[in-house]
């Protein structure tokens, strides 16, 4: 079982609620994979008069745990000011926090991210922040307060998998008892079951899902492979080495021919 | 069936219906608090594209087969139905998102450069591959509204501001039959008017892009619609700056000559869903909902009001219903 702020979670696989077909398909995704976080983006969808309600309730009744984010937010201002709207709408501490700094790649903006971040923690919020693999970058998030890390496989709905894994796996052994959650580039199960071989406590995926053919089938597949992964990861694996090492020996065996 | 029967809302779905009726001979008035199709109507802001197999990209099967019943059904009451098909565009480095929405898709041939300079003049030399659409359509929606309500009027259907006061009634009031039906949610559109001088399509073109998806349905005169964003909120106001950025720069992208074209109108509004985005009839008593056509007006109210008639006529249960009880 895997914690966040204390709060246990049923499955190591987070799921986002942008771009399904409908909201129908959405849940059935959640349902057929029992993916226990769903995130939430609230800034486009609040409008003037928190008008987004009715897609929020179908949010709600998925019965999973709600980490609203700040998608879409480009400086600390927005991003605070969303967090605020989000903890009132959703009743939640947590806040997944994402502080957009290039359009292109949408990475994060690493000085505005701890910055927003400090403010958040300080004010109660549980923040669950997207960064980079970058060992400062997440050093000084957990001294802002942060007690989760969301470092990113590749940039946003790429689909790219695991594009730096000697930096994830640094970052991993940099803070062995940080809860950590690969968030962002996933675009195949495999990549998840990658990700959770190396350790990393679950992943969160939106466009991999949502965007498939099948996206209940397809959130599915990610749930299989992330416990895959997972069990991988506490069976302890083998070391990889260069030469070959038969499974049965050769030396004495039978000639039978 | 002598009986007439109450239409609640003059939009699309309000007027198809009662159009179908009316042809059937069934005596209909219809309560409408506006004097003429208008802004009041989700409808109003629809792009009027009858692409039925262009939205099987992400609609459910239904929506595709039904769709295919619109185009006809357009014509038939004497709208201006131009069937040039739809073509499907990906800049450079989205070209995967093609392969995708044609595997996701029947009803379309792979054209190359020449194909589309062909078809599209002004987008040649632009793209070096598309899809094409042959046997989709357009209309223009305002016209087929006033050409419905036109017609109506000239049948003698009654068509007042009155709230219904009993009797049988059909609710086509579109999200504000919230009250009624409350698993329906709003899902916000924004979407730009602009006329340009120098750019001729002849046909909707759709630009696929992972983040700014877009449409641009040619009105004629040089005029062309810009859709559609899709937002989970039931907000009917407030066309962001956001939003029309992503709708005018995608059109740029298209082509650079709409940077030079004029802005007529931002519109805005929220069109009305169920969860699973297809539309529904509910029968409860002597009322029947048609609603939850979500962006799929004029594609499918014409198959839905179909079904309706056929409900009232002849007492066969419509494939688009999912609840039924009480006397109708």
């Amino acid at each position: 079982m895997v914690k966040f702020y204390g709060t246990e979670v049923s499955s190591r696989l987070m799921l986002g609620t942008a771009q399904y077909p409908s909201p129908a398909i959405l849940a059935d995704a959640f349902k057929q994979s029992g993916a226990g976080i769903a995130t939430v983006s609230v800034r486009r969808e609040a409008g003037g008069d928190k008008a987004g309600s009715a897609f929020w309730d179908l949010i709600k009744d998925l019965g999973v745990a709600v980490l609203p984010n700040t998608a879409g937010c480009h400086s600390v201002r927005e991003a605070v000011t969303t967090a605020h709207m989000a903890r009132e709408l959703f009743d939640t501490n947590w806040i997944k926090l994402e502080v957009i700094g290039h359009m292109d790649t949408l990475q994060p903006d690493p000085f505005a991210l701890v910055e927003a971040a400090k403010i958040l923690c300080d004010d109660g919020f549980q923040v669950f922040p997207y960064t980079t693999e970058d060992l400062i970058l997440g050093e000084r998030l957990l001294h802002a307060g942060c007690e989760v890390l969301m470092p990113w496989g590749a940039p946003i709905g790429s689909g790219l998998g695991l594009s730096n894994i000697y930096g994830l796996r640094s970052i991993r052994a940099q803070f062995p008892d940080v809860p950590m959650v690969i968030d962002a580039g996933l675009g195949l199960p495999s990549q998840a079951a990658a990700a959770m071989e190396l350790g990393f406590d679950a992943v969160l995926l939106n466009t991999a899902v949502a965007k498939a053919g099948d996206p209940a089938q397809m959130a599915q597949g990610f749930a299989q492979a992330v416990e895959a992964g997972r069990m991988a990861y506490e069976a302890d694996p083998m070391e990889p080495r260069d030469m070959a090492a038969p499974s049965t020996p050769v030396i004495g065996k039978a000639f039978l021919e | 069936m002598t009986e007439r029967i109450t239409i609640h809302g003059g939009g699309i779905v309000g007027l198809c219906v009662a159009t179908e009726l009316t042809a059937r001979g069934v005596p209909v008035r219809i309560c409408e608090k506006g004097e003429a199709p208008g802004p009041q109507a989700c409808s109003w802001w629809a792009a009027g594209m009858l692409a039925p197999f262009c939205e099987g990209e992400s609609a459910e099967e239904p929506v595709v087969r039904l769709g295919q019943e619109a185009a006809g059904w357009w014509e038939r009451h004497g709208v201006k139905v131009v069937r040039n098909g739809s073509l499907v565009v990906a800049l450079g480095r989205d070209r995967r998102e093609l392969a995708r929405f044609a595997r996701r898709t029947e009803g379309h041939r792979h054209v190359n450069a020449q194909d589309i300079a062909d078809l599209e003049p002004d987008l040649g030399g632009r793209f070096g591959e598309a899809l094409m659409f042959d046997s989709e359509a357009h209309i223009t929606p305002r016209a087929a509204l006033a050409q419905l309500w036109d017609g109506l009027q000239a049948r003698d259907v009654e068509i007042s501001d009155d709230q219904p006061s009993g009797g049988r009634i059909i609710d086509c009031r579109g999200l504000a039959a919230q009250d009624q039906l409350t698993d329906l949610r709003g899902v916000k559109g924004e979407m730009v008017i602009l006329r340009s001088t120098e750019v001729k399509l002849h046909r909707p073109v759709r630009l696929l892009h992972p983040r700014f998806p877009l449409y641009v349905v040619p009105r004629g005169d040089g005029v062309f619609m810009l859709g559609a964003t899709q937002i989970e909120s039931g907000e009917r106001t407030r066309p962001t700056v956001r939003s029309t950025l992503e709708l005018l720069t995608a059109a740029f992208a298209l082509h650079p000559a709409f940077g030079e074209a004029e802005i007529l109108e931002i519109g805005v509004d929220a069109r009305p869903a169920f969860a699973d985005n297809m539309p529904r009839i509910r029968h409860r008593g002597q009322t029947i909902f048609v609603n939850g056509m979500f962006r799929h007006g004029y594609l499918l109210a014409p198959a839905m009001a179909r079904q309706v008639a056929e409900f009232v006529c002849d007492d066969i249960k419509p494939e688009m219903m999912d609840e039924d009880h009480g006397e109708w």
